[in-house]
């Protein structure tokens, strides 16, 4: 038992961190799209999403930590750091491991926001769109428990969950920013008038 | 204009530009902050009450766009122009001139 | 002794020449150090003309301290004041006085480049001061100079001008929306710091002058400080343009400074005070009464809460109606916002709206009081100065017509005798 407990540590922090991610994939949409509700106003949303975030870091360490250092997956350091070198299923766990440093650029410079600055924080960012289902993926081929009805489970509800916000983001828009351009443009005085100044 | 200091007098200062009436600033500063029916936000203009500045912080921190940030009144020009009431001026002699006249197109 | 930039030839007749304006003002002087060019504008006491009023030696002083020789100077004839007609005019009678503006500007402040920033709709304008610039190449190919360094050779200096048509808009000729587009092509305000004259346009340190401004200079070269001084009825020295309209002589005058409105009334045909708008959009209106014998001074008119502007005087045609009147300017205003700050795009819409209703006899109960509401609440909230002028010219017009609103709101008539707000 005790040799398998760091299979068990993989694949568990492995499932639990892909969790988070979706969790924080979900509440970083809804901040945008600025959910609010009676009894959860606004700045939840984005105070849940950073400490989501943080969680997810600790977890996807041990997932790493614990799937270099089994003696039984045979993994070294170099095919947890650099995509392909892995020789156990190359191409899964490269995503892994390119998802891997998606999310280290978006930690770091969310922690970093205020001396990075705000256009290159978005920038960088955008690339969750890229780095969750790369995570995802990772977990479905690289992952052993894959076809388990507990794990295709989790699978749909992820997908269900982001596919949701995602969903309601896109519906929300950006409300204001976007109208600006058609209020200004619209006329007080119909039928449309000479705009002078008479 | 990131602040880390106590002491000098700090105020809140939005991008008016950048922001996008989110509205966590007034969530977290209610005592500073209050937002109009368009959902931007109107700021007392005094410095922070040192026991606001926590709060004050994590407003900042929460912008999701990064509009609030805590300045040197002493830097920041945060103008208002007051609203103009006329009063009557004594008259000055006028001297009459001769000029041109070319006729206007009125408006646009 | 009052027509000095508009000295000359009618300007019913276009475009002074090079050599006609040569002849009738003689040479720039030559060998003029920058530094001694600068402390005379700064005795003269000339004002920016382009709004802010801002002391024009000052403003040259500050980019030369910083240009080490890479300063732009951008002349800035936009106008985007639709009742504003001075500059455009005045580039399309005079462009050669405002080419040795330039020019002086240009070498006082150590400029490597010139941008002529002109509006994209007045043709006028725009001919002729490219053709100006045309006659002035011509002029330097073709004769060799006898004056050597210094400011004013007086055949026109090498340094490259490009001409740049600005975007029609209300804030386009404002100084950082110019820069902004001619730097990214994007001519809205910018509140960030730096300002041009720190950093301006491609970076470096920019002289944004207006060219009513840049004309005065021309001539307090050539003339002096002292002459310059010699015009002004009041504290505020010197000439200016401004654009009169709804008189039966509206246009283009030249007055000194510290002439009342009444007088400029009597001059444009006006017999009896009436309402005035001062300083255009962007300033307010003014009962008959107490304008009447108010000085067009900017000191003065600043003291008394009321603003010079841009020099434009604008009174209400007999028969016409304030509210109606107003509430198209707001409409207008309102269209103008650059459309990036929330309180400006909704406050002056609602506004605007509310003005309408008004205007047209259909006002909602509380439409005046919300009005004032959203005057304050939408103070200083933008992140230029348009909607400030525009609220500030709304309140000022609840003042002027107190009562022509209330007669619209509460009682849905209009009271002047061609209003269009005529309610059912």
């Amino acid at each position: 038992m005790s040799d398998q407990i760091l299979w068990f540590a993989t694949r568990g922090a492995g499932t639990v961190s892909t969790i988070m991610l979706t969790a924080s994939v979900c509440l970083g949409l809804v901040t945008v799209g600025r959910f609010q509700a009676a009894g959860w106003p606004r700045f939840f949303n984005m105070e849940l999403h950073r400490r989501v975030s943080l969680l997810a870091v600790v977890f996807l360490v041990v997932h790493v930590l614990t799937a270099i250092l089994d003696p039984f997956t045979k993994l070294g350091i170099a095919a947890a750091l650099v995509p392909l070198a892995s020789t156990y299923r190359p191409v899964p766990v490269a995503l892994g491991v390119v998802s891997m440093y998606l999310f280290i650029a978006v930690i770091v410079t969310s922690l970093l926001r205020q001396r990075v600055g705000q256009r290159a924080w978005r920038l960088i960012h955008w690339s969750s769109y890229l780095m969750w289902p790369t995570a995802i993926l990772h977990g479905v081929f690289a992952g052993t428990d894959a076809f388990s009805v507990w794990m295709l489970v989790v699978d749909a509800v992820c997908l269900g969950a982001v596919a949701m916000s995602l969903a309601w983001r896109i519906d929300a828009g950006s409300p204001n920013r976007d109208s600006l351009a058609s209020v200004v443009a619209a006329s007080s005085w119909r039928p449309a008038g000479r705009r002078d100044g008479r | 204009m990131m602040a880390g200091r106590t002491g000098p007098e700090l105020v809140l200062f939005v991008d008016r530009i950048g922001c996008d009436g989110y509205g966590t600033c007034a969530e977290l500063l209610p005592e500073m902050i209050t937002l109009d029916e368009w959902g931007y936000p109107i700021m007392r203009r005094d410095p922070i009450p040192t026991h606001l500045l926590p709060y004050a912080r994590k407003a900042v921190d929460s912008c999701p766009v990064l509009a609030l940030r805590l300045a040197d009144p002493g830097r920041v020009t945060i103008g208002v122009a007051p609203v103009r009431t006329p009063a009557v001026q004594p008259a000055a002699v006028g001297v009459r001139s001769r000029r041109d006249t070319k006729p206007l197109r009125t408006g646009r | 002794m009052n027509r000095r930039i508009l000295a000359g030839p009618s300007l019913a007749g276009g475009a002074e020449s090079l050599d006609a304006h040569r002849e009738r003002l003689g040479p720039l002087p030559g060998r003029m150090d920058s530094r001694e060019l600068i402390a005379t504008l700064e005795r003269s006491g000339l004002l920016g003309r382009g709004g802010a009023g801002f002391p024009v030696g000052r403003k040259w002083a500050s980019v030369a301290s910083r240009a080490e020789g890479q300063a732009v100077v951008l002349a800035n004839g936009a106008e985007g004041e639709p009742l504003s007609a001075k500059d455009r005019i005045l580039m399309a009678t005079r462009p050669h006085l405002v080419l040795d503006g330039i020019e002086l500007a240009a070498a006082a402040v150590g400029a490597h480049r010139i941008v002529v920033y002109v509006g994209s709709e007045h043709q006028d304008a725009k001919r002729a001061m490219s053709r100006a610039v045309a006659e002035r190449r011509n002029a330097r190919r073709g004769r060799r100079t006898a004056a050597g360094p210094g400011v004013g050779s007086g055949a026109g200096s090498a340094i490259p001008m490009r001409l740049i048509a600005a975007p029609v808009g209300y804030a386009s000729g404002e100084e950082s929306a110019a820069v902004h587009f001619v730097n990214e092509g994007d001519a809205r305000p910018v509140t960030v710091p730096p300002r041009p004259y720190e950093r301006g346009v491609a970076g470096r340190p920019t002289l944004v002058q207006n060219v009513e401004s840049l004309a005065n200079a021309a001539l307090i070269a050539r003339f002096g400080d002292a002459w310059y001084r010699e015009a002004g009825l009041g504290e505020t020295k010197g000439t200016a343009l401004i654009t009169v309209t709804g008189a039966p002589q509206s246009g283009l005058t030249e007055i000194e400074l510290g002439t009342t409105i009444g007088e400029v009334a009597r001059l444009c045909g006006i017999e009896s005070p009436r309402p005035v708008m001062l300083g255009g959009y962007f300033g307010g209106w003014l009962a008959g009464e107490a304008a009447w014998p108010m000085a067009l001074d900017p000191v003065s008119l600043r003291a008394a809460g009321s603003a010079f502007g841009a020099g434009v005087v604008s009174f209400l045609e007999p028969g016409a109606c304030g509210v109606v009147t107003t509430a198209r300017v707001m409409d207008f205003m309102a269209g103008s916002s650059a459309a990036q700050c929330g309180p400006c795009v909704f406050g002056l819409r609602a506004i605007a709206d509310a003005s309408a209703r008004v205007a047209r006899g259909r006002g909602r109960q509380d439409d005046t009081r919300r009005i004032v509401g959203w005057i304050e609440s939408i103070a200083g909230r933008g992140a230029c100065r348009l909607p400030d002028g525009t609220i500030g010219f709304m309140a000022s017009a609840l003042r002027v017509f107190r009562d022509e609103f209330d007669s619209h709101q509460n009682h849905r008539r209009c009271t002047a005798p061609h209003g269009e707000g005529r309610a059912a």
